[in-house]
């Protein structure tokens, strides 16, 4: 596993990959190797690696404060990282912004809700187009022809993304008044029009009752199956994980202590101590 | 020797600045506003100590000991009127905070800081009416200077006074905040408003004991600055106002020591740029170095950077 | 055409019914005036007011839409004037007619007051909250001295600069010829200028900004201006640009505030540095503050009041501002304090709706 990536290189799949087979014929979306980060003196984060495959669902768990939103945070450059390297489709994302980093593929969602709450719902999912719609503001100054025909585009688009969690009838209400559930989901909205390779969702099910979690579950594998997309996702409910993640990767304290398919996480006794204690005398 | 007396005007000058910092730095600190009108507390105080010291000279000390006061008496009659102007501020201050902030702690920053400029209009317009447009000629509290070095260097005891005043102020605030119960209550309450309530303290009459604190020594302040430049009209707290204001800025808002650092490296950027610089740019100068700072350190030299939590 | 209304978003409908209440108050005041209902006094507000609408809708952008508050706003007011000043006085002899002369001034002091913008805007805008504030109020006094100690003339021989920074040259050492004219004087300012502001030239100039301004708001780019204001970091995880963005709305504010400065400025016979201090920053802000955030409609109304309030309490000669300063304070406490606010929506009753502003 000490093998160093190079850039552009096709990865060779570790024997214990987790990538599902229909994926192997294809380079990797994500390849992360040695990631880390220190806080201080804290590793928050030490030698991470992860690869996900093209159309993969994969889930990172662990007990709070094991680093997960921080891994998040490494992928998207919310922080930079200070060791390892992050090869998004093949490409280094090493110096990239956070801005540029969405450009070249990855789109996320937060753990505390951050949407625009003063705007309008549609008006967050044309936010999330805003690298897609291409005028100047000049041209929205002037109201070129350009402006009406890509704003006629973008709101098409935007409604039609809406249609994925059925919220086209919200489109003109203010995103902050929005219900709990429905702002969670405005936020995967936003996300996707953003056109990502990977999305990444920080805890999609958070504060959704079992029914809503459920049908959370058939979406993400729904917006898996159209876009063709990645998704990595941080959730505490072992039951969306172990439902519809192909391969899982436990963190504690900043380190990874498994990788592996759903039984095999289970079945792990590492992980079960991590999340139960050591058994007194076992 | 040159220098040194510029850079002791610029200390003196400095210690003024960051008298009225700590007024604002304890507010911000506290009650999370740029209390505008700080400025015009200054003027208030000053106004009080004018016409008090006016009246103790004319009324008082002539009737009790003749045209020729002794010393003691008269240096004991100003510091009644300090301390006068001090317990006028302090009510001011309760009675702004009470009346005006006290009622917008829910609303945003923007909408109290509107009010506070309300404040400093009404507190100005107010004195307008009260004592009047014209400037009035401000005697100072102490006269006379020190001459060393066969005269080649004079200081002002006004100069030193301030500088001693500034000293002990910020030593007493720093004993005052550490150590007492109230001084606790406020760094709590500036640390999470919420929580200190929830622990039982009384957020609302520690807000108001800032304000007192912080206009009580925007009478002092004011009382040193007429003395420093002895001319007093309504608008003579707007000016140093902003400069101190910048001076917490600069040494990181709502860090004591921060207000005390910045003030003094205030005042000896502008005495020495309008010595050696230019007299019409010295306004710019202290302002470039600030910007230069800022940019440097986005949170003052003293202050805590907090980046935002993803 | 009905269902065409019937379709349109609340916000544009809100658009429009500004324009056209601009245009209607527009027409209105040229109906009083030719019908000879307004007084001296009263004629002689409608330029600054009309500039003073631009400053207030220009810093809304800043303050409204992108989030950062600036206490400096008076000093791109100060860049437009002077450069206005100097294209119009400089220019007297070439280009007799007033109306293309006040049109270039305008244009040249948006121009400048936008490079100023940028200047400026660049190391204010890597800053947050109270330190951008107290940043930009550091620029708009250095702007002050600087014009302050600027001294300008022409000749045949063209325009002539002098800085004096020293304190010790005048007018005089700028060395022009006979037919020379002092353009600024220092800390003199500028007098002697030519008058040739007029109202018409000033309800265009509002209505451009208010285009300019609303159209960008409803654009790709105020939108992503918006998301900045409303959460930074999620703005960023949606790929904006954020310094880009944020320079867009405070150069284009800095611009307009220009144009509206070389109106006011041009209005007046003599014009000095002083009038664009830190209080006349803060008089617009207070424009700003009370019509509400990002609502231009707002902005221009509570211009309109606050402006001519003054004025109108001149009867009560002293007790003016201290009058003004009570209202100021009642109004904010009355908007603002959360007890007050259910009262007056109690009184009259408003549309609850969950549209967004957007």
């Amino acid at each position: 596993m000490a093998k160093k990536f190079e850039k552009g290189k096709m990865v060779p799949v570790p024997s214990h990959s987790i990538i599902p087979e229909r994926d192997l014929d294809k380079s990797p979306i994500l390849e992360c190797s040695h990631l880390g980060i220190d806080f201080g003196g804290l590793r928050a984060v030490d030698d991470f690696n992860l690869t996900i495959g093209r159309t993969e669902i994969a889930g990172l768990i662990g007990p709070n404060g094991a680093g997960k939103t921080t891994v998040f945070n490494l992928l998207t450059k919310v922080y930079q990282p200070t060791r390892g390297t992050i090869l998004l489709d093949g490409l280094d994302t090493a110096g990239k912004t956070t801005a540029q980093i969405n450009r070249m593929g990855i789109a996320r969602t937060f753990q505390n809700i951050r949407l625009f709450s003063n705007l309008s719902v549609e008006d967050n999912v044309k936010i999330g187009l805003h690298n897609q719609e291409k005028y100047s503001a000049l041209t929205g100054v002037l109201r070129l022809p350009k402006y009406w025909r890509q704003e006629k585009a973008a709101h098409e688009r935007a409604i039609e993304l809406l249609g994925i969690f059925g919220m086209q009838d919200l489109a003109g209400h203010k995103a902050g008044s929005l219900p709990y559930g429905a702002q969670r989901r405005l936020e995967i909205v936003r996300a996707l029009a953003t056109n990502p390779s990977l999305l990444l969702l920080d805890e999609p099910a958070a504060g959704m009752n079992p029914s809503e979690t459920a049908e959370l579950m058939e979406n993400i594998v729904k917006i898996r199956d159209t876009f063709q997309i990645a998704v990595l996702l941080i959730e505490h409910d072992m039951k969306l994980v172990m439902g519809i993640c192909e391969g899982i990767c436990v963190l504690n304290f900043g380190q990874v202590i498994a990788k592996g398919t759903a039984e095999e996480i289970q079945a792990n006794p590492t992980v079960i101590e991590a999340y139960l204690g050591k058994r007194k005398g076992g | 020797m040159e220098f040194l007396s510029y850079l002791i005007t610029g200390i003196s000058l400095g210690s003024i600045y960051a008298i009225i910092a700590l007024g604002y730095t304890m507010v911000y600190g506290i009650a999370k506003m740029l209390n505008f009108a700080h400025g015009d507390v200054i003027m208030v105080g000053s106004y009080v100590v004018f016409y008090a010291t006016n009246f103790a000279r004319t009324s008082l000390l002539t009737r009790l000991f003749g045209e020729a006061p002794p010393a003691l008496a008269s240096g004991l009659a100003t510091l009644v009127c300090v301390i006068l102007a001090m317990v006028v501020c302090g009510v001011l201050g309760i009675i702004i905070e009470a009346l005006a902030y006290k009622p917008l702690r829910q609303a945003g920053s923007l909408a109290v800081l509107i009010t506070a400029i309300g404040v400093s209009y009404f507190l100005q317009n107010a004195a307008q009416l009260l004592f009047g447009a014209n400037p009035v000629n401000f005697t100072p509290v102490v006269s006379d200077q020190l001459t060393l070095f066969d005269g080649q260097l004079r200081i002002s005891y006004v100069a030193l006074l301030t500088i001693v005043a500034c000293v002990v102020i910020m030593v007493a605030l720093t004993v005052f905040t550490s150590q007492s119960k109230m001084g606790k209550a406020m760094r709590a309450c500036s640390e999470d408003r919420g929580a200190a309530q929830l622990m039982g303290i009384n957020v609302n009459s520690t807000i108001s004991m800032t304000f007192a604190i912080g206009s009580a020594l925007a009478a002092i302040a004011g009382v040193l600055l007429c003395s420093y430049s002895p001319v007093l009209q309504p608008t003579t707290g707007s000016m140093p106002g902003i400069k101190a204001f910048t001076a917490a800025v600069f040494g990181g808002i709502g860090s004591i020591p921060g207000a005390f650092l910045g003030g003094i490296l205030l005042g000896i950027i502008e005495a020495l740029a309008q010595a050696y610089i230019s007299t019409q740019l010295s306004n710019t100068i202290l302002f470039a170095v600030l910007i230069i700072v800022l940019l440097v350190k986005p949170s003052g030299l003293l202050g805590k950077y907090v980046p935002e939590k993803v | 055409m009905k269902s065409y209304f019937k379709n349109m978003k609340r916000a544009t409908k809100v658009d429009y019914a500004t324009y056209a209440g601009v245009i209607l108050a527009f027409v209105v005041v040229m109906a009083c005036k030719s019908l000879g209902l307004l007084n001296r006094q009263m004629t002689g507000m409608l330029v600054p007011i009309c500039a003073y609408i631009c400053m207030a809708l220009s810093l809304n952008l800043t303050v409204g839409i992108l989030g950062e508050l600036s206490l400096g706003h008076a000093g791109f007011m100060s860049v437009g004037a002077f450069s206005g000043i100097i294209v119009s006085m400089s220019l007297s002899q070439t280009v007799p007619n007033e109306l293309v002369r006040l049109v270039l001034a305008l244009v040249v002091g948006t121009l400048i007051a936008a490079v100023v913008g940028l200047i400026v805007g660049v190391p204010v805008l890597r800053l947050r909250g109270d330190y951008l504030a107290i940043v930009t109020l550091a620029f708009g006094e250095i702007i002050k001295d600087i014009i302050n100690c600027l001294l300008v003339g022409w000749d045949e021989r063209g325009l002539h600069f002098a800085f004096n920074f020293d304190g010790n040259q005048n007018i005089q050492s700028l060395g022009l010829s006979e037919n020379g004219i002092e353009i600024i004087k220092g800390a003199q300012g500028a007098s002697g200028n030519d008058r040739i502001a007029t109202f018409t030239v000033g309800f265009v100039l509002v209505m451009i900004t208010l285009i300019v301004v609303l159209n960008l708001v409803r654009s790709r780019t105020g939108r992503a201006v918006m998301a900045i204001r409303d959460n930074r970091i999620a703005a960023e995880s949606v790929g904006i640009n954020v310094t880009k963005y944020k320079l867009i709305a405070f150069v284009t504010s800095a611009a307009l505030a220009g144009a509206a400065g070389a109106l006011f400025g041009l209005n007046y016979a003599s014009v000095n540095a002083a009038q664009f201090d830190f209080n006349t920053s803060i008089l617009v802000l207070v424009y700003v503050v009370l019509g509400g955030l990002g609502n231009m409609w707002g902005s221009i109304i509570a211009t309109v009041v606050l402006y001519v309030l003054p004025e109108a309490l001149r009867e009560y000669a002293d007790l003016r501002m201290l009058l003004y300063a009570i209202i100021l304070i009642l109004v904010m406490l009355a908007t603002h304090n959360p007890r007050l606010r259910d009262l007056a929506g109690r009184i009259i009753p408003r549309r609850r709706g969950a549209e967004a502003d957007g």
